[in-house]
């Protein structure tokens, strides 16, 4: 098995005396494309938040690249991107470039300075998303899709190895959905980043990931798209605790 | 017309502290601004003018001369800590800071104000700005100013800039998010401080937001609304200076009135450009 990228061992997570998660134990190993879900308040963004340091465990171990987290000093390794709604004011008088160029502040570091080259890999991050044509265009003036990939770009332009994305197609149109999850799956196979998507559209999920979990408190499933697609609704009741029809999705 | 300001030292002093103003308050706006801090100017420059009047009635009760600028500018400072440490008191509530320090800082005013039993010298000036106020002293301390919030702007630029963008990914990628506002927070002081003589207190903050409103009306990306809004300062305060000393007007007012123009401008040409492309369209 190839090296693990992320490892939580035991870990238990309790806010205001509500156990969030119990006894997650999960590893992603490298190069894999891992679909996370599971039923709202089932503690997907807790997990994801734990993974990026902004929440601390109560129990158990995290590792990330098989480093201790408290001793891991690689940020810029991981990429996140999120519900942009959650984050972003969209009249944000910033271009393209003026955003992606923010992913690589803490890489610089502090009294340092953007020069050509780092100039010249914001507009590489912009191209590998396709956007090179919008790069000095407010990113106000974009659509939900276009913005996102934006916000994929900012992650990749510090090369991380591992991407996180939590439901980021929430507010993109369903056409641009499947460009989406395209563009996530060139960036998985080609330059071999590990990524850790959460979403609620198992649908369009299952065709690009490799493995899929699902978290509700603890973790229920972990296996390949096809054992997941086998599930019965009743398995999967079991999993989100309430009853469970799978959707279709047209191809 | 500029004659009078080259040959009296007065205004001149006032004319190169407008110069300077016109500067910074517009570039720290821009931060202000697209983080919605704009209410923060306002109660901050109201703590200011209660470390104005504690000065004055320093100065009064001690019967010491020194500038009420160094004790506005150091509750100033001391005012945004305080904004800060209410804002992370009540999390959820985070704009309750600014009516708590804005009101502390009015009711300090008037305590000061009362037991030096009233100032000889004119309140007026503090509240609406003045054109006769800047002393050399004054323009040192201010000048000082300048040199550390262009400085420490420019140091810290994209830590700042990522930081307005987006909180939580700033803080994620393992910027010091809390230092960093704090410095800026601390920033926006002095700059308060600075602009106190010229364009009041009542006055100052407008100094920081108008020429910013009329500038993202326009421009394409940050950096360039930055540059703009330092543009649109700078023209507001040279003729709202110019003007104010020879209509006998505050120059607070004038100055405000200009940016007001400007921003009504930026609007309208934004309008007539919107309908000139969707004729066009059509």
């Amino acid at each position: 098995m190839s090296e693990p990228i992320v490892t939580m061992n035991n870990i238990n997570f309790t806010y205001e005396n509500k156990p969030i998660l119990k006894k997650v134990n999960f590893e992603i190993p490298k190069g894999k494309f891992m679909g996370l879900v599971g039923p709202n308040g089932g503690g997907k963004t807790t997990l994801i938040k734990l993974i990026l340091g902004l929440l601390k465990p109560d129990e158990g171990e995290i590792k990330l690249f098989n480093t201790p987290i408290e001793k891991f000093q690689h940020r810029e390794k991981i990429g996140f991107v999120s519900q942009k709604a959650n984050s972003f004011n969209a009249g944000f008088p910033a271009t393209v470039f003026e955003v992606v160029s923010t992913g690589l502040t803490a890489k610089l570091g502090y009294f340092k300075f953007m020069k050509k080259s780092h100039r010249e890999q914001v507009l590489a991050a912009i191209e590998m998303v396709d956007m090179l044509d919008y790069a000095f265009e407010n990113i106000g003036n974009l659509s939900g899709g276009q913005q996102q990939r934006v916000f994929i770009a900012r992650a990749l332009v510090n090369e991380p190895e591992l991407m996180i994305l939590d439901e980021p197609t929430v507010g993109v149109d369903q056409g641009n959905v499947k460009r989406f999850y395209e563009l996530l799956d060139k960036l998985n196979k080609e330059q071999q980043i590990t990524m850790l998507l959460v979403t609620h559209d198992t649908g369009i999920m299952t065709e690009y990931a490799t493995d899929i979990v699902c978290l509700n408190r603890t973790l229920h499933f972990h296996g390949n798209p096809e054992e997941y697609s086998s599930l019965s609704d009743e398995d999967l009741s079991l999993f989100y605790g309430h009853p469970v029809t799978t959707i279709a999705h047209e191809a | 017309m500029i004659a009078d300001f080259i040959q009296y030292d007065f205004l001149r002093y006032t004319f190169l502290t407008g110069i300077l103003i016109g500067i910074i308050a517009p570039l720290l706006g821009t931060f202000i601004v697209v983080r919605r801090l704009s209410l923060i100017a306002d109660s901050l420059s109201h703590v200011t003018l209660a470390g104005i009047a504690f000065g004055l009635m320093m100065e009064k009760l001690l019967l010491i001369t020194f500038s009420p600028l160094y004790s506005g500018m150091a509750f100033s400072v001391i005012g945004s800590i305080g904004i800060e440490k209410l804002r992370s008191v009540y999390k959820n509530y985070q704009e309750l800071a600014i009516p708590i320090i804005l009101s502390t800082g009015v009711g300090l005013s008037v305590i000061f104000i009362s037991v030096a039993n009233g100032f000889n010298t004119d309140l007026f000036g503090y509240l609406f700005g003045s054109v006769s106020a800047v002393s050399q002293n004054d323009f040192l301390l201010i000048f000082s100013i300048f040199i550390i919030v262009v400085g420490i702007i420019t140091i810290f630029y994209k830590e700042l800039f990522t930081l307005s963008f987006d909180e939580e990914h700033a803080t994620i990628s393992g910027i010091h998010t809390k230092r960093i506002h704090l410095l800026f927070i601390v920033l926006t002081s002095l700059v308060i401080a600075a602009s106190i003589r010229i364009v009041g207190v009542l006055l100052v903050s407008a100094l920081m937001t108008l020429p910013v409103a009329a500038a993202m009306r326009i421009s394409k990306g940050f950096k360039q609304m930055m540059l703009l809004s330092i543009l649109f300062g700078e023209i507001s305060v040279i003729i709202g200076i110019v003007s104010g000393y020879y209509l006998s007007i505050p120059p607070g007012g004038t100055i405000v009135m200009i940016a007001v123009t400007i921003l009504l401008l930026s609007i309208g040409y934004k309008r007539s450009r919107k309908s000139t492309n969707e004729m066009r369209e059509a």
